[in-house]
């Protein structure tokens, strides 16, 4: 105990960065790590395991047709007699690979426009983000409905950049309240007496710091996204046939679920894990960087 | 408090204007027209049917027209309904939604509130943590995985309840679960999050050492103080309700407001999309404004912000 304690103060002297110390609360809090590692398993399957397997996931089989799981097909075979941990891992892809594009997109987005209204301050400010309090309160789902319909739904690049363009105003909402309290601290206030222009202010001062808000909260737009594409997906509005995506596939096995429930229950496991494993990295994440969080 | 209506209302009127104009562009800009799946009509007829609902004039006609129209406050005819008016067709879909939406609601706090406060009060116990893993496997689980296994259990394997229609008061059970547990999930986890806060407040001890009984100090002292959160959440919950909603009724076929909107959306029924839009919209708002009142009258402080 005592050692314990002595070693713990020899560390607090020889100081540690902030990111050293983020990290290290970070693998200390068992669900994070969980969540980190199982992301990580699903995200590797999805990318190599079409790859590395004898199944294909567009190939028919008609006289194989639906069967149950078995040592052949992991999670089944749908009644085209397509693999389903096939369809799944290849779904798996669209899904993750829609969120984190969105994601982007509305990182981007939310972060020029938070960055700037908290920048600027006074009227610009009051002004922008007025805007965003009044789009805030608005039908979302529905209006990425009618995005999809108005981008004909054929291509998931659109669908992304319609989620991602309504995704951004929690993005912008934290980032500026960020930026505020940036914009009063004294180095900037220097910077500005040294004669930097207002880009290379935000640009080199403002953005770096953000860095840390933006991170957690990317990781936490991601499983949002997913559940927004699925839902799109689930009403037929998102990824169409024969590409599939979760929501698809749920949406599949949902549909014939009195007679092959496995077809409902391999995308549900995939779906669930994931967006429960990016959630807890999300808060594991957000409470390791959160300074006020105390030390180890 | 009534400036605070006041100043919502005058803020409700451009953002509504926002929203019908960004609507309205969107779906013009859409491939197709609302007529272009009757493949029997004429093109000469086709020509007429659009006369007819006035499509055939210039999009800015078209567009001041409808904004007329809202001032006044209709919402014009549906396309694919034909002999329906988009006001019809929510007044009859929506009382549907809006049960299923409040039972869900309650649901989500019936269920989420006390399972909060039980863990915050449980802290650091092996029940907190099986509690908030419960919490977050909910989390998890939004409508339309979690419809599907409400149906798969107890519909097709217990036989409990039907396993789609609204004609039953027992038909309502398994909708609502499925709308409502996924928030019972995140109330329970902003209820835990700010019971837990108040709990470690000096007024709090203050209350204890003046010998109030545990029930008294949580249910009547700090209830007010810790539900703060999951107060603030119910207008963002309020928007979610509605669009998984739309999802739930699908998955059960029940007659509500969701499928017509989606079915509008793909069959291009411009008007019936716009008016459903614009309407959650204000339910949206108005909601927003009630949450807000709520919360001024259990925190005097937010009052003069």
């Amino acid at each position: 105990m005592n050692k314990e304690r002595r070693e713990k103060q020899t560390l607090q002297c020889a100081g540690q960065s902030l990111e050293r110390k983020a990290w290290k609360r970070l693998c200390r809090n068992s669900m994070a790590r969980i969540g980190g590692v199982l992301f990580l398993l699903i995200l590797l399957a999805c990318l190599i395991g079409p790859f590395i397997s004898d199944q294909d996931y567009a190939t028919q089989d008609l006289i194989r047709g639906a069967n149950p799981p078995s040592l052949e097909n992991w999670l089944g075979t749908d009644e085209l007699g397509r693999d389903l941990l096939e369809r799944v891992l290849t779904g798996g892809r669209i899904s993750i690979g829609v969120a984190f594009a969105a994601t982007l997109v509305a990182l981007l987005i939310g972060v020029s426009y938070g960055a700037i209204a908290g920048y600027c301050g006074k009227q610009i400010d009051v002004m922008m983000m007025r805007f965003v309090d009044v789009v805030y309160a608005l039908p979302f789902t529905m209006l990425v409905v009618v995005l999809t319909v108005t981008f004909d739904q054929k291509s998931i690049f659109l669908i992304f950049l319609a989620i991602g363009a309504v995704e951004w105003l929690t993005m912008a909402r934290i980032v500026r309240g960020q930026a505020r309290n940036l914009r009063t601290l004294s180095y900037i206030e220097a910077a500005r007496a040294t004669g930097l222009s207002h880009w290379r202010i935000l640009r080199y001062h403002i953005l770096p710091n953000l860095l840390g808000v933006v991170i957690v909260y990317g990781t936490l737009t991601i499983p949002a996204v997913i559940m927004l594409e699925s839902i799109l997906s689930f009403l037929g509005l998102g990824v169409q046939p024969p590409a599939s995506s979760w929501g698809t596939l749920i949406n599949e096995g949902a549909d014939k679920l009195d007679i092959y429930p496995w077809l409902l229950i391999g995308p549900v496991m995939f779906f669930s894990l994931t967006i429960f494993a990016l959630n807890f990295l999300g808060d594991g994440l957000r409470d390791a960087l959160d300074p006020r969080e105390k030390d180890l | 408090m009534f400036s605070l209506i006041i100043r919502r209302f005058f803020q409700a009127i451009p953002a509504l204007w926002i929203i019908a104009s960004a609507t309205f562009v969107l779906l013009r800009l859409a491939p197709g027209g609302p007529f272009d799946a009757e493949k029997t009509v004429s093109p000469e007829v086709k020509l007429q049917i659009e006369a007819h609902y006035g499509l055939d004039q210039a999009l800015h006609t078209q567009y001041l027209q409808y904004l007329k129209n809202l001032a006044q406050g209709k919402l014009g005819p549906s396309y694919q309904y034909a002999g329906w008016d988009v006001d019809e067709i929510i007044a009859q879909a929506f009382p549907v939604s809006l049960e299923l939406g409040t039972w869900a609601l309650l649901i989500a706090l019936s269920i989420g509130i006390p399972l909060g406060v039980l863990a915050a009060l449980r802290h650091n116990q092996a029940s907190e943590t099986a509690l908030m893993t419960v919490a977050a496997i909910g989390i998890c689980l939004p409508s339309f995985v979690l419809g599907p296994i409400l149906v798969l259990s107890f519909a097709l394997t217990l036989n409990c309840f039907n396993p789609l229609g609204w004609s039953f008061p027992s038909d309502r059970v398994l909708p609502s679960m499925t709308l409502g547990l996924m928030y019972a999930a995140y109330i329970a986890r902003l209820a835990r999050g700010g019971m837990l806060e108040v709990l470690q407040n000096d007024w709090i001890r203050t209350a204890r050492a003046k010998g109030l009984s545990s029930t008294m100090v949580v249910w009547r002292h700090a209830m007010r103080s810790a539900m703060q959160p999951v107060i603030s959440f119910l207008g963002p919950a309020a928007a979610g309700l509605i669009s998984g909603s739309f999802v739930v009724e699908t998955i059960f076929f029940i007659p509500g407001l969701g499928p017509f909107f989606v079915n509008g959306a793909l069959n291009r029924d411009y008007t019936l999309v716009m008016g459903t839009v614009l309407f959650y919209a204000v339910i949206i708002i108005s909601f927003n404004l009630i949450v807000d009142l709520i919360q001024m009258w259990l925190q005097p402080r937010t009052r003069h912000e």
